[in-house]
């Protein structure tokens, strides 16, 4: 990756784009910090452990890679009876820059079927977690998960304030 | 006047100019048949992953150094915005290269959807412009040379998306401006633009258009309660570079669903035949638009602000 492919994905990434970090021992992590790129927003603590004893199944999460099993039915197809995977972090299979020239171009006989059209990591978490709080009545807000940062505040011109409003002002 | 009647009468009218001035037929452009560079990049855009969230409006500002906006970018109220008495809502403007609007289609959720310029394979604005300011690159993007634009907006009454907007705020150098899908600073390099790049949701997806097709189908067939069958784009208007899937019909988030698979070029490949007339007048035919696009200029500002003020004069969409 360029220098430059580097500097544009840090200027343009939100806070989620990340590898975790597992802060556990053993297999399962505690936590996972969604931070290694923020700069709009600041980086997530994600409190894995606590999503873990809620109760839901790991292929809630973890589609077919932790060798419980999947619910997904389009996964079920080629993954019913899969082991646990080399890796289950999302990073793994959701790539950080799923629009790169080399992404793109990736070798056709590694796309299978679904896997051609795999969300990269920012999607991934947004999906994954947005989706759940929506039904679970868990924050679903920007911000509720990450705040914004100064560059953030700036990207969105957050200070900008409307002709009308300030006529309202009286000045 | 609706936008799509006086595009049909610009090109007839343009046609019929044409074949009054030179005798003979001849040789029609094919037609229809042009599908895009084989390696063309595209972007699938799916509403039904969109949530509103106006971040590729920001990244566009910043991306294309555009002036700051009326209102923040994280300010929602921007979604009750409507003009000509409701009938129309947010368009992108010179000011503004996209815009992300809110329709609440009967009985279900709000849908969201980011409105551009959709770098047509066969682009009407490139095929009715007197002066070929426009070039379909290979890579898939509708570009111009505001060097060689007269601002003659022949181009904002042919495009059926009412994408190219007139830059009111130079009365020296008017010049269309639109949506590049970022081709200087990022397309030609390989990089998608701001808009995908910045998206929380990849309710915007980057790809060679030939796979986003492919993509697009198989979502359709993957989610049979999600999508409507249809990938916009695909073929309406001799196809796109930027295509659509929708939870709802697709009127109802603001589409035409009826343009047909015919490019607009059809309607105006005779007057083609008179752009190489027109480059070998070049230097009568440049003073006269320009002359005409500045005499035009004083009245066009009147148009503008009226329309601001008072919100008249009938639209679509
Ligand atoms: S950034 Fe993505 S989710 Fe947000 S408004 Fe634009 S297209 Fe929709
Ligand atoms: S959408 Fe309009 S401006 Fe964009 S390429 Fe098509 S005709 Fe031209």
């Amino acid at each position: 990756m360029s220098a430059k492919q580097t500097l544009t994905t840090l200027i343009m990434a939100l806070a989620l784009i990340a590898v975790g970090t597992i802060a556990a021992a053993g297999d399962v992590p505690e936590q996972v910090s969604l931070d290694t790129m923020a700069k709009l927003f600041n980086g997530v603590e994600f409190d894995h452990a606590m999503h873990t004893d809620l109760g839901e199944d790991c292929s809630a999460c973890h589609h077919h890679t932790t060798g419980t099993g999947t619910s997904n039915e389009r996964c079920m197809g080629c993954h019913a009876g899969s082991d646990e995977a080399t890796t289950v972090r999302c990073s793994g299979c959701h790539v950080a820059e799923p629009f790169s020239a080399k992404h793109i171009n990736r070798d056709a006989s590694n796309r299978y079927q679904f896997h051609i059209d795999m969300p990269g990591l920012k999607a991934a978490y947004h999906w994954n977690c947005v989706g759940c709080h929506e039904q679970m009545d868990g924050p679903t807000g920007c911000q509720d998960c990450h705040t914004r940062t100064t560059a953030g505040d700036d990207f969105y011109q957050i200070n900008v304030v409307h002709a009308e409003a300030a006529g309202r002002g009286g000045h | 006047m609706s936008g799509i009647s006086r595009r049909r009468f610009l090109a007839a009218s343009v046609a019929g100019c044409a074949a009054t001035t030179l005798a003979g037929p001849r040789k029609a452009l094919a037609s229809g048949t042009f599908s895009g560079y084989p390696d063309g990049m595209g972007v699938l855009v799916d509403l039904t992953r969109c949530v509103g969230c106006r971040s590729c409006e920001a990244a566009c500002n910043k991306e294309q150094k555009l002036p700051a906006p009326d209102r923040p970018f994280d300010d929602m109220s921007v979604f009750d915005e409507t003009f000509h008495d409701g009938k129309q809502k947010r368009r992108p403007d010179e000011n503004a290269y996209t815009v992300v609007n809110r329709y609440n289609p009967e009985g279900g959720a709000p849908v969201y959807r980011k409105v551009q310029c959709n770098h047509c394979n066969e682009p009407a604005c490139l095929s009715s412009c007197f002066v070929n300011a426009y070039t379909k690159t290979e890579e898939g993007a509708v570009v111009y040379n505001s060097k060689v634009c007269v601002g003659c907006r022949t181009c904002m009454v042919a495009c059926p998306f009412h994408v190219p907007a007139y830059s009111y705020s130079s009365s020296l150098d008017p010049v269309i401006k639109k949506c590049i899908f970022c081709y200087d600073t990022r397309l030609k390099n390989g990089l998608p633009p701001a808009c995908v790049d910045i998206c929380p949701q990849e309710a915007l997806t980057f790809g060679k258009r030939k796979d986003l097709i492919k993509i697009g189908h198989q979502r359709i067939e993957t989610h049979p309660g999600r999508y409507v069958a249809r990938l916009y784009g695909e073929k309406e208007l001799g196809g796109t570079s930027w295509m659509y899937l929708a939870p709802v019909a697709f009127d109802q988030v603001g589409f035409d669903p009826t343009p047909g698979n015919e490019p607009i070029i059809n309607n105006v490949k005779d007057f083609l035949g008179t752009v190489p007339m027109v480059l070998a007048i070049w230097p009568a035919m440049f003073t006269g638009f320009h002359l005409l696009a500045k005499k035009q200029k004083g009245h066009d500002d009147h148009e503008h602000d009226a329309e601001q003020q008072q919100g008249e004069d009938g639209g679509e969409q």
